[in-house]
């Protein structure tokens, strides 16, 4: 017989993984047809792992959407694709593109960013779909609107959050129970911070797409921040100069509003080290957040994750 | 901000190290105490800022911005709910979780202690133990653990002063006697949050004070909070069944408390079958032994009926109980009268059961039961009840620190979480 493993000493990754892990069997116990919002992002990859542990050997019993905006890193969605087929996971992917086509949404420019477009999009999937609960990698500490928010959080019929009808979280009693038509957004990662995310894909030698680390790129600089020029969504206007520079993205979304920064990371303890000393927050290169001191939680409230 | 600590480098190596610990703590305090300014100072002086939030302090020198959360509540100049902030030492990993100090969120208060490790109170120097202090207090120990770190705040307004200090020492100790706290459960700190004396680094001028300041007894604080002798309890969230292996079940939970191991002759409640455990796996390999809190999934020797809900026990079992006597912690703005139909969950077992008499309810500020008539529960009261369970539960403890003590309560109609709990 093989040694037995004794107990390990209980790390804060440790601490922060078991609650996940008790979260996400919860959430398969007492809801409907969850479904892991996988967009193929550090966070989500994470989630991922943590349904491993929860659930194998049986089966992950979660279904996988992705809100494509159709303005997406190409080498992302090959490893969102690869990543789904690799866990025997059935991807759905709810195209903004179509949406657009439909009519559900209408898009103001050719060249906007399509994340407020996903709003109406998501809450359209997860109706189809029949979903209880969407749970996603959302952390707490990636923006002051999202520091009251629970693991469990409750949305209206119309996907909307309202921060005084949240219900109290005692210990680790969650209550999923829900009407028809109303909904959960679960956020089994609230407590972890950027850093933490890093140190567990480098605990858990997680693969992750090559954006994340240091490459050479092309890119304009726009609204305060290092842009990827991709055609024919982000291409420079006039005025603007086109710059190779060795950049990582520090999140990953719709290409349109997903700032570079300069960076010579190109493994997890470079990455480690430079999130460690940064002296800005995670979403400060996103332009979506910087619209104003609270569009995040006007986004939230209008159903965004 | 003062001159003393606007030098500021950052800390490359925090939090790198992947076998720190993590410790929760939630803060709380009288509205003027100095609460948001003590956190914003944790935040500062452990480097854990950003450049713009240390803009925005440069713009407007209040250490309490840091903790405003939604426009909702600026608009308001109110925090209405928890909120939850993270930072990291060299040392441990912390999540702060920080409630408001009004009298009204009783509510707030009880979700903040149940979700940690330690409790900061803050008191005034100036005031002593006000009802505040006594309050939260009492839901800390009682909702939470019994560890409780008082910061006797604001000692730059009384001159640093010993005296002022020790008086206020001897009524926490007081106190802590009266909540039948065990002496070593309890420390006594002199700080002032707003020009950080004692928070992360020993003052001069508290010089007369030989014990750590703030963050350093927060760095060695024990983490786990399970009663470390307690007998091993595993609590079944769900039967793992995989394809092609149907034989093979496993039940995948959480060891609440104590530790299992392998070979052990467990009981499953409330069935009273009994059986032995064949293996503990997990994602990463099988284990010999699995403690609390740790996730795991169980093989047991014999094909018996386990479910979601059971709880494996180890050597003696819990007794079942069918009725019994609670505190609970009214959380609904929809009053509640006995007798109630109301749903309960305890561990991940939820059953049905019936509010059946409101005892009386408890004064926050004398602990003893309150001389006015108890014929409803209203929103922020904390009152001792009599439940009939539908299902019988194994019941363990007598606050809610212990995992098969507590509970909450869930109106069937609304599916709201209405109240906490813990038996007695």
């Amino acid at each position: 017989m093989d040694q037995l493993r004794h107990d390990t000493p209980w790390t804060a990754l440790d601490a922060l993984e078991a609650e996940a892990i008790f979260i996400l069997r919860e959430v398969a116990a007492e809801t409907e047809r969850a479904v892991v919002l996988f967009s193929g992002g550090k966070d989500s990859v994470c989630v991922l792992r943590l349904c491993e542990k929860a659930f194998r050997p049986q089966r992950i019993p979660f279904r996988l959407l992705h809100v494509d905006t159709g303005h997406n890193f190409s080498e992302v969605i090959d490893f969102r694709d690869r990543r789904a087929r690799e866990l025997g996971a059935e991807l759905i992917v709810a195209e903004v593109e179509q949406a657009i086509t439909d009519g559900l949404v209408r898009p103001h420019g050719p060249t906007e960013s399509r994340n407020r477009a996903q709003i109406p999009v998501l809450l359209d999937a997860l109706e189809r779909l029949g979903a209880q609960a969407a749970i996603g990698g959302a952390r707490r500490d990636e923006e002051k609107a999202r520091a009251k928010e629970r693991f469990f959080s409750f949305r209206d019929s119309f996907g909307q959050w309202e921060p005084r009808r949240q219900r109290p979280e005692l210990w680790d009693l969650y209550n999923a129970g829900v009407h028809p038509g109303d909904q959960l957004r679960i956020f089994p990662l609230s407590n972890w911070t950027e850093l933490d995310v890093w140190r567990y894909i480098r605990r858990e030698r997680l693969e992750l797409p090559s954006v994340y680390f240091a490459h050479e790129r092309d890119v304009v600089w726009r609204d305060g921040q290092w842009l990827g020029v991709h055609a024919p969504v982000v291409v420079p206007k006039p005025g603007e100069e086109t710059t190779r520079l060795r950049v990582r993205m520090r999140t990953v979304g719709d290409v349109t509003c997903t700032g570079c920064i300069p960076s010579e990371a190109d493994d997890l303890s470079g990455v480690i080290a430079e999130v460690a000393a940064a002296r800005t927050s995670e979403r400060s290169g996103r332009a979506d957040d910087r619209v104003n001191e609270t569009s995040m939680e006007d986004r939230k409230r209008e159903g965004y994750f | 901000m003062n001159a003393r600590t606007t030098a500021l480098a950052p800390r490359p190596t925090a939090g790198l190290r992947d076998d720190i610990e993590l410790l929760r703590f939630a803060t709380a305090g009288s509205v003027d105490d100095g609460k948001s300014t003590l956190i914003g100072r944790l935040l500062y002086d452990a480097k854990a800022l950003f450049d713009d939030q240390l803009e925005d302090l440069a713009r407007h020198a209040d250490l309490a911005r840091l903790t405003d959360g939604l426009r909702a509540e600026r608009e308001q100049g109110i925090t209405i709910d928890v909120a939850y902030r993270y930072f990291s030492t060299e040392a441990r990993r912390f999540v702060i979780a920080d409630c408001p100090g009004h009298r009204q969120y009783t509510r707030n208060a009880v979700t903040g202690f149940s979700q940690s490790d330690v409790a900061v109170l803050l008191v005034d120097a100036r005031h002593g133990v006000v009802e505040q202090t006594r309050r939260h207090a009492l839901l800390a120990s009682r909702f939470g653990t019994e560890r409780i770190v008082f910061c006797v705040n604001k000692m730059d307004l009384v001159d640093f002063g010993e005296d002022v200090f020790r008086r206020v020492e001897r009524e926490l100790a007081e106190l802590a006697r009266a909540l039948e706290l065990p002496p070593d459960a309890i420390d006594v700190l002199p700080v002032s949050a707003l020009e950080g004396d004692q928070i992360t680094s020993r003052s001069a001028r508290l010089a007369w004070f030989d014990g750590p300041s703030l963050l350093e007894r927060l760095e060695t604080l024990p983490v786990r909070t399970e009663p470390a002798s307690a007998a091993g309890r595993f609590a079944v969230q769900l039967t793992l069944r995989p394809e092609g292996d149907a034989a093979r079940r496993r039940y995948a939970g959480k060891v609440v408390t104590g530790r299992l191991s392998v070979g052990d002759e467990v009981t499953v409640l409330p069935s009273g079958q009994r059986s032995t455990v064949v293996s503990i796996e997990t994602f990463d390999g099988p284990q010999a032994v699995a403690s609390a809190p740790r996730d795991v999934a169980l093989r047991l020797a014999d094909q018996i009926d386990v479910g979601r809900g059971d709880l494996i026990a180890v050597g003696a079992a819990p007794p079942l109980e069918r009725r019994r006597d609670a505190i609970v912690c009214w959380m609904s703005e929809n009053d509640a009268r006995a007798p109630r139909a109301l749903e309960l969950k305890h561990l991940s077992r939820r059953i049905k059961c019936r509010l059946r008499h409101i005892a009386h309810h408890v004064d926050l500020d004398t602990f003893a039961p309150s001389e006015q008539e108890a014929p409803r529960l209203a929103l922020n009261d904390l009152a001792r009840v009599q439940l009939d369970l539908a299902a019988p539960l194994p019941i363990e403890g007598t606050t809610g620190a212990h995992p098969l003590a507590r509970f909450i309560l869930i109106d069937p109609q609304t599916r709201d979480t209405v109240a906490a709990g813990y038996f007695v």
